[in-house]
């Protein structure tokens, strides 16, 4: 039993390793997917980059598109019905949209890794832990079977799992939801990538248990330095870990501002009604805000501000003009560093 | 909310529970007329004692026997007071649906008792039983599997009415799914649209729309927004709370989202393994807990407020939820607890105001299963 201090810690980013850019940088990207019914514009023009050792937080409602930038990032949407019309995914300045599949699966796994949410079918069921974390250095690595084994061991000792010797040729269902997950961080870790992706790592897990394994992620980050895109809707995990976050509203970033910042003075109305929509553990507040209406539908996006049609400011501007990443700044002109906001209105949100 | 002046009366030894005044009726005619007695604000309208459920384990083929049971429920005890909301958390397998589920009188005791209005309703069958689910109603977790994709609306929320066909008469049956449909907020036109055709929101508020149908006194939440999108969720609890107030409805309200229990509740109690750990005031569990599985379980909690990381203290528990087929002796938390001593391998605590706060008229004052109860904010709220 460990009672902890919590201290934030933030990382130093790595000086500059080879070109001196971020470490991955998402230029304009769209994705769509064109089925029976029309066209769903999940993705609509999304720019962010991660530096090494840093974490952003990519906050979002279901079918706001967070999901399906991380597949485009990891290059394993299904296309088709899936297509990238355009946009860039530099990795380290280079555009993976224009490598090979071969150069992909390169960087894939070794280079940038993924974490999925549910951890019982992201792993293989009738296949033991052991042998499915060893996959990870048998293909790239070129291991036998036998030292893969060894190094899975390894891998399980270093996410915590007590007994690994002892649980390497168990299966995925022996374990509980906690140990899962670590599984699949430690499958993640494998080849000391760059770059993980985690997508609702937690999200599944009991409180307690999310405590241990976010707490278990961010002690890993830091060992190898590693840049961390954390996809998740849960404003509370953001709060415990993130440095920058983007927030995603039906395929664009709407606001994009460093963690202390946002939730002090948000500068975009779904921002400010999120926050306010929260039920709070340490005070209990009278009836919550609630943003009325519903996510739009992709197929059919609002003109203008997508979320013009929920907004309690929206203008006769908002429904005909599609507001783009305004720099943020203080009342007097000073640009706060790393802060936009994709709102027409965003000085009366953020000073009004 | 109401406040309730009861619960903050101090009690004796077990302190979460009042006097129950048993009706003995021996024909179903007398219990219809008993359960359609209302029940004063602030009076207790469940109340439960020392419920069991056990689930038997088998092994065998031809011949089945019993080698052990999984221990879902193991002795809990509460009262429910009218118009008051009572919250219950705890981590997944601790029994908090199976408790629920035995309100429901859907799965049947191993032991202990349910009182609805003094009558034990674990004992009670047929026109009786009918009679008492009839105010006693459920809202379910998922609003995609609790609703019949085949069928429309109007059917899913007319359908409590063929059950007990005298709370709405036939001819009348159109116009009451459209008054509630009304009252959830959703468009009484969409009376004919099937589920398929609405969001997770909207199909909360048929699944609510639907427990509200007969009029019930109780309804029973089972996380009723943890599927849903976060600006939906503020939504949903807004409207249970509003209609709490119009029906006065009593609500046991199921979640492991501990903001959102304390948003919602009067009163909370929080299990673990089976046993209910620690039961009060939202302001004496949230603010002053002394079981320290309330202290870990409220510290793990992420808050959206980065400021809030630096100083808040957490206490991070190693290893998992112990299986319930073969829970520890004694307390069932000392396997994870950081205060464990001998004596809690070896006598189990009770659930009563530790011997130390007892005659304090403070917050700290209220049932706590642990040896070595002490207070510890841990939410940073004071």
């Amino acid at each position: 039993m460990t009672i902890i201090e919590e201290s934030a810690t933030v990382p130093a980013p790595r000086a500059g390793d080879d070109k001196g850019g971020p470490l991955l940088e998402v230029r304009d990207l769209h994705v769509e997917f064109h089925t029976r019914d029309g066209v769903a514009k999940a993705v609509n023009g999304v720019n962010y980059s991660v530096d090494a050792g840093e974490t952003l937080a990519v906050l979002g409602e279901s079918g706001s598109g967070k999901s399906v930038t991380a597949q485009a990032i990891m290059g394993i949407l299904d296309m088709p019905p899936g297509k990238i019309p355009q946009g860039e995914i530099l990795f380290r300045g280079q555009d993976m949209l224009k490598m090979s599949a071969e150069e992909r699966r390169a960087i894939r796994g070794r280079k940038i890794a993924m974490i999925f949410q549910d951890a019982l079918s992201a792993l293989n069921p009738v296949l033991s832990v052991g042998y499915q974390l060893g996959e990870m250095f048998r293909v790239h690595q070129g291991l036998s079977k036998k030292d893969a084994k060894v190094k899975a061991i390894e891998l399980m000792d270093r996410v915590k799992i007590p007994a690994a010797a002892a649980r390497v040729s168990d299966y995925p269902h022996q374990f509980s939801g906690g140990m899962r997950q670590r599984i699949m961080i430690a499958m993640a870790l494998a080849l000391e990538p760059d770059l993980i992706i985690a997508d609702e790592p937690t999200t599944a897990l009991d409180v307690t248990v999310q405590a241990q394994v976010m707490d278990l992620l961010a002690e890993l980050q830091r060992e190898f330095n590693m840049g961390l895109i954390l996809i998740t809707h849960d404003l509370g995990v953001v709060a415990d870990v993130a440095d920058k976050i983007a927030v995603m509203y039906a395929g664009r970033i709407v606001e994009q501002a460093p963690v202390h910042e946002i939730y002090k003075r948000p500068a975009h109305p779904y921002t400010k009604g999120l926050l306010e929509s929260i039920p709070r553990l340490d005070h209990k507040g009278q009836e919550l805000f609630a943003i009325k209406g519903l996510p739009p539908n992709l197929m059919k996006i609002p003109g203008g501000c997508a979320f013009n049609p929920r907004c309690t400011m929206a203008q006769d501007v908002c429904r005909t003009d599609i507001p783009v990443l305004h720099q943020v700044t203080e009342q007097d002109g000073t640009d706060l560093v790393g802060r936009g906001s994709a709102c027409h209105f965003w000085k009366e949100t953020i000073h009004g | 909310m109401a406040e309730l002046d009861k619960k903050d009366e101090a009690v004796d030894a077990t302190p979460n529970v009042t006097d129950i005044v048993k009706v003995d009726a021996s024909t179903t005619t007398e219990v219809e007329a008993i359960l359609d007695a209302p029940v004063d604000r602030g009076e207790p309208i469940l109340q439960v004692r020392n419920l069991v459920k056990h689930f038997p384990l088998t092994s065998g083929i031809l011949f089945r026997r019993q080698v052990g049971a999984v221990k879902a429920v193991d002795g809990v005890s509460f009262d429910l007071y009218q118009g008051e909301t009572l919250g219950i958390v705890g981590e997944s397998g601790c029994g908090k649906s199976t408790v629920a589920r035995l309100l429901m009188t859907l799965e049947r005791a191993t032991a202990g008792e349910v009182f609805y209005k003094g009558q034990d309703i674990t004992k009670l069958s047929g026109r009786a039983l009918k009679a008492v689910r009839r105010n006693i109603q459920m809202v379910f977790q998922d609003p995609y599997t609790s609703l019949n994709p085949r069928m429309t609306v109007g059917d899913i929320i007319g359908e409590p009415f063929d059950i007990h066909p005298e709370v709405a008469p036939k001819g009348d049956r159109r116009r009451k799914v459209q008054e509630l449909l009304d009252v959830v907020g959703l468009n009484p036109e969409y009376i004919n649209r099937y589920p398929h055709q609405f969001s997770g929101g909207q199909r909360q508020r048929i699944g609510i729309a639907r427990g509200l149908a007969l009029n019930p006194e109780i309804i029973i939440c089972d996380e009723p927004v943890s599927a849903l999108d976060v600006s939906v969720q503020a939504q949903v609890i807004n409207l249970m709370e509003k209609l709490q107030n119009e029906f006065n409805l009593s609500y046991v309200f199921i979640a492991h989202d501990l903001s959102i229990v304390r948003h919602i509740s009067d009163r909370v109690g929080v299990m673990y393994l089976g046993k209910m750990a620690e039961i009060g005031t939202d302001e004496q569990i949230y603010e002053h807990p002394t079981h320290p599985y309330t202290q870990a379980l409220l510290s793990a909690v992420p808050v959206p407020d980065p400021e809030a990381r630096e100083h808040r203290e957490r206490i991070i528990l190693t290893g998992d939820v112990p299986s319930p087929a073969n829970p520890p002796s004694g307390c069932r938390f000392r396997t994870r607890c950081w205060k464990a001593e001998d004596r809690c391998s070896t006598e189990v605590p009770l659930l009563a105001i530790p011997e130390r706060f007892q005659g304090l008229d403070s917050p700290v004052a209220h049932e706590s299963a642990c040896h070595f109860a002490e207070e510890k904010d841990v939410v940073g709220a004071a």
